[in-house]
C-alpha cells in the first residue's frame, strides 16, 4: 500500500510547507515563552548559587532582600558570627537603580559586598576582583560595560575592573558589584541639601539643641547622617551544622528573619516570579488554542477540498480507517514541519532576547508531544467530515 | 468467468426513498440480466431511476426489495446476503463515471494500482497489473504522468483501467462518454466492448448519448422505475 497522505503532501508541498512555516513561527513563540519562564527560574538559582550563602538573614517580618525591602544595622553580622554553627557572615546591600554609562543610563542592581566574603561575585569572565575599598566595580556583561569603563553611581565614578556573566536580579537587571561602604553610601546617604536641611531642623529643635549641653547637637547630627544599614547578612554554615538549625537560632535570639537556601528558592520562584509564571502560562494556553484552531481549520479546509476524491476512494473500497489515517498523518505532518520550524526559530532568536531564555530539552520534548497531540485533536473535525462522506455521491444523481 | 451463467441478474428490484407522504418509488420492478462479456445500454429519461439502479447494484444504497446476483453469488435477496459491502465494491464491481474522478495526488499508474493495493496485493504486483492495463488501453506511455496532465479522453481510459484493475465480474458505467466528442466516445465504447470480451466482464452503460446508443446489442429502457428490454440496433 502506498501512503496516500505522503502523496498528497508531495503533490501540494508548497502549500503544506508555507502553512507549516506559519504554524512553526507560532510554535517558536510558544517554545520561547516557556524558555523565558525557565530562564527566570534559572536566573534565580544562579543568583542564589553565586552568592555563596547558606542562610539569608534579613529584617524581621520581611521576605527580603530580593522580594521585599529589608534593612538591618551593619553590626548585626558580628552578633551572628557569635552563634554556634556560623562560619562566616557578611553584609550585603542591594539597590536597583539607573547607573550612568557615558551619556545614557542602564538599569542595574547595584550590589555592595565585602571583598573575600559571601556575596562576592563568583566567576569572572574577564579582569579581576575588587581589591580596593572604594570606587572599583565588577559589572555583568549584560550591562554593556567593558573593562576600564567608568560607571557613575550617584556622586561617584567607579572603575570597571572585572566582568561577570549570568549575574542578574530576579527582575532580570544585570548586577554591578561595588565595595560595601560605597554601596551603603549610595543607598542611604542623603544629598548635601538634605543634610543641611536636616541639620538646621535638628538645631531648631530645643529638645535636641539644649542650651548648656555642649556637644549634644553635633553628636546627634553626626549620628543622623551615619549610614549604618545594610539589606541582608549572608551567612555560611560551619561544617556539621545544619542551615535550618542555625536559622531557628537566629529567629529566636536575634529577632531577625533567616531563610535557608531552599526557602529562598521558594520565595524567588514560587512568590516573586509566580505572577510572571501565570502570565506566561496564560500565553501558553492561548497559543496552544490558536495553534489547534489553525491546524484544525487548515486540515478541515484541505479535506473539504477533497470530498469528491474521498467519495471515490470510499466507493472503490477504501477503508474508513485508511481515510482517517490519511487525514491524521497530514495533520501530524503539518505539526512536524511546524515543530521543526518553531524549534529552529526559537533557537535562532533566543540569544537576542534581553532576558535569559533557557530552551530546555525537556520542554522541547513536551512541546513536541503537545504539538502532535494538538494536531491529532485538531484533525478529528476533518476526519469526522470525511467519514460522513457518502460513497453514493461519487456515482452522482 | 465463462460458463458461470450470468454476470448480473436483477429480479423484481424496487427502491423507495423516504417514508409516508414524501416517499419516492424510484425503482418499482426492475428486471435485467447481463451475460459475462456483454455490454448492455440502460436508457431512460431524467428521474427514471438509472442512477438509483447503479447505486443499488454498486452496494452504496440498500434496495427495498428484490434480488440481485453478481457472478454466481446472490448479493441481495430482500436484504444484503453478504456482510462486507466495501470488499464487494472493491473486488467485484468496477465503476466508471461521467467524469474520470482520478485521485489528483497519485500518478496515472498508482491511480490504477491503488485498487489491487487496497485488495491486499503487493505494490510491485499492483503496478505491474496497472501498467498492463494502461498498455491495453493505449495510455501506457502516460503511466508516469499526473492525472491533470492528461487529456479528457486519456483520463477516461485511465478511469476504465482503474475499473478493470481488480478484474471485477461487473462494471457499472454512468454516462462515461458525456464529456467526449463522438470519435472519442465511440473509442471508449469500443474499449468497453473489447474489455468485456477479453475479461468476461458484464458491463452496464447508463447513457443519454445518441452517438453510442446504436453500438449496443441489447438495450434496457427504464421509465418510472420499470425496465423494458429491447434488442439493440447493433449487428450481431
Ligand atoms: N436520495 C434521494 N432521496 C429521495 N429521492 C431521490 C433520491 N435520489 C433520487 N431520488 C428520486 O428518485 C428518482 C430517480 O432518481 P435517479 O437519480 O435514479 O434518476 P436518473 O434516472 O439517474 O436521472 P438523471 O438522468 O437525471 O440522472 C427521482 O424522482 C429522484 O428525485
Ligand atoms: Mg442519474
Amino acid at each position: 500500500m502506498i501512503s496516500l497522505a505522503g502523496r498528497d503532501i508531495l503533490q501540494s508541498w508548497s502549500k503544506f510547507v508555507l502553512t507549516g512555516i506559519g504554524l512553526g513561527l507560532l510554535i517558536g513563540v510558544t517554545l520561547t515563552m516557556a524558555g523565558v519562564y525557565r530562564g527566570m527560574v534559572d536566573d534565580a538559582k544562579v543568583l542564589l548559587n553565586n552568592s555563596g550563602a547558606d542562610l539569608w538573614v534579613v529584617q524581621q517580618d520581611t521576605q527580603g532582600p530580593y522580594a521585599e525591602s529589608s534593612s538591618l544595622r551593619d553590626d548585626v553580622y558580628r552578633a551572628l558570627l557569635g552563634l554556634p554553627g556560623v562560619a562566616r557572615a557578611a553584609n550585603v546591600t542591594y539597590l536597583t537603580m539607573q547607573v550612568r554609562q557615558g551619556d545614557t543610563d542602564v538599569r542595574a542592581m547595584v550590589v555592595g559586598f565585602e571583598p573575600g566574603q559571601p556575596g562576592e561575585p563568583g566567576y569572572l569572565v574577564a579582569g579581576r576582583h575588587i581589591t580596593r575599598n572604594h570606587y572599583e566595580a565588577v559589572a555583568d556583561i549584560k550591562t554593556g560595560f567593558q573593562l576600564g569603563d567608568t560607571i557613575r553611581i550617584r556622586r561617584h565614578d567607579y572603575h570597571v575592573v572585572g566582568l561577570t556573566r549570568r549575574m542578574v536580579s530576579s527582575g532580570g537587571d544585570p548586577m554591578v558589584f561595588i565595595p560595601l561602604k560605597d554601596a551603603q553610601e549610595a543607598q542611604f546617604l542623603k544629598d548635601n541639601d538634605a543634610i543641611l536641611n536636616e541639620r538646621a531642623r535638628t538645631a531648631a529643635n530645643p529638645s535636641l539643641n539644649r542650651a548648656g549641653v555642649p556637644g549634644l547637637l553635633e553628636a546627634i547630627q553626626s549620628s543622623q547622617n551615619a549610614n549604618r544599614n545594610v539589606n541582608a547578612v549572608l551567612v555560611q554554615i560551619a561544617p556539621g551544622a545544619t542551615a535550618e538549625a542555625v536559622a531557628q537560632e537566629v529567629r529566636r535570639w536575634k529577632h531577625l528573619q533567616a531563610f535557608t537556601r531552599v526557602q529562598m528558592e521558594e520565595i524567588l520562584i514560587a512568590k516573586l516570579i509566580a505572577t510572571s509564571a501565570r502570565q506566561i502560562g496564560m500565553f501558553l494556553v492561548i497559543l496552544a488554542v490558536v495553534s489547534a484552531a489553525i491546524v484544525a481549520f487548515i486540515i478541515y479546509t484541505m479535506t473539504l477540498g477533497k470530498i469528491r476524491e474521498i467519495a471515490v476512494l470510499k466507493l472503490i473500497g477504501t477503508r474508513n480507517r485508511t481515510i482517517a489515517s490519511m487525514i491524521l498523518q497530514q495533520a501530524l505532518g503539518l505539526g512536524f514541519i511546524g515543530f521543526l520550524v518553531g524549534k529552529t526559530a526559537a533557537t535562532v532568536w533566543a540569544p537576542f532576547f534581553p532576558k535569559f531564555v533557557l530552551l530546555e530539552s525537556g520542554d522541547t520534548m513536551r512541546g513536541f508531544v503537545a504539538v502532535m497531540a494538538i494536531c491529532a485533536l485538531a484533525s478529528t473535525l476533518a476526519i469526522r467530515a470525511a467519514l460522513r462522506v457518502d460513497p453514493a455521491t461519487a456515482i452522482g444523481g | 468467468m465463462p460458463g458461470m451463467g450470468f454476470g448480473i441478474r436483477i429480479e423484481g428490484l424496487s427502491k423507495r426513498y423516504g417514508e409516508g407522504d414524501t416517499a419516492v418509488d424510484a425503482l418499482k420492478d426492475v428486471n435485467m440480466t447481463v451475460a459475462p462479456g456483454e455490454v448492455v445500454g440502460l436508457i431512460g429519461p431524467s428521474g427514471s431511476g438509472k442512477s438509483t439502479l447503479l447505486k443499488c447494484l454498486g452496494a452504496v444504497i440498500e434496495p427495498t426489495a428484490g434480488k440481485m446476483t453478481v457472478g454466481d453469488e446472490v448479493i441481495f435477496d430482500n436484504g444484503w446476503k453478504i456482510t462486507d459491502l466495501r470488499a464487494l465494491r472493491r473486488d467485484r464491481i468496477g465503476f466508471v463515471f461521467q467524469a474520470p474522478y482520478l485521485i489528483p495526488f497519485l500518478d496515472v499508474t498508482d491511480n490504477v494500482a491503488l485498487l489491487p493495493m487496497l485488495a491486499g496485493r503487493s505494490n510491485g504486483d499492483s503496478r505491474k497489473r496497472a501498467k498492463e492495463l494502461l498498455e491495453a488501453l493505449d495510455v501506457g506511455h502516460r503511466a508516469q504522468a499526473q492525472p491533470s496532465q492528461l487529456s479528457g479522453g486519456e483520463q477516461q481510459r485511465v478511469a476504465i483501467a482503474r475499473a478493470l484493475a481488480n478484474q471485477p465480474p461487473v462494471i457499472l458505467a454512468d454516462e462515461p462518454t458525456a464529456p467526449l466528442d463522438s470519435e472519442r466516445a465511440l473509442a471508449v465504447v469500443r474499449i468497453l466492448n473489447d474489455m468485456a470480451r477479453q475479461f468476461q466482464t458484464a458491463i452496464i452503460v447508463v447513457t443519454h448519448d445518441e452517438k453510442i446508443i446504436p453500438t449496443f446489442k441489447r438495450i434496457y429502457h427504464i421509465r418510472d422505475g420499470k425496465t423494458y428490454e429491447e434488442a439493440g440496433q447493433a449487428l450481431h
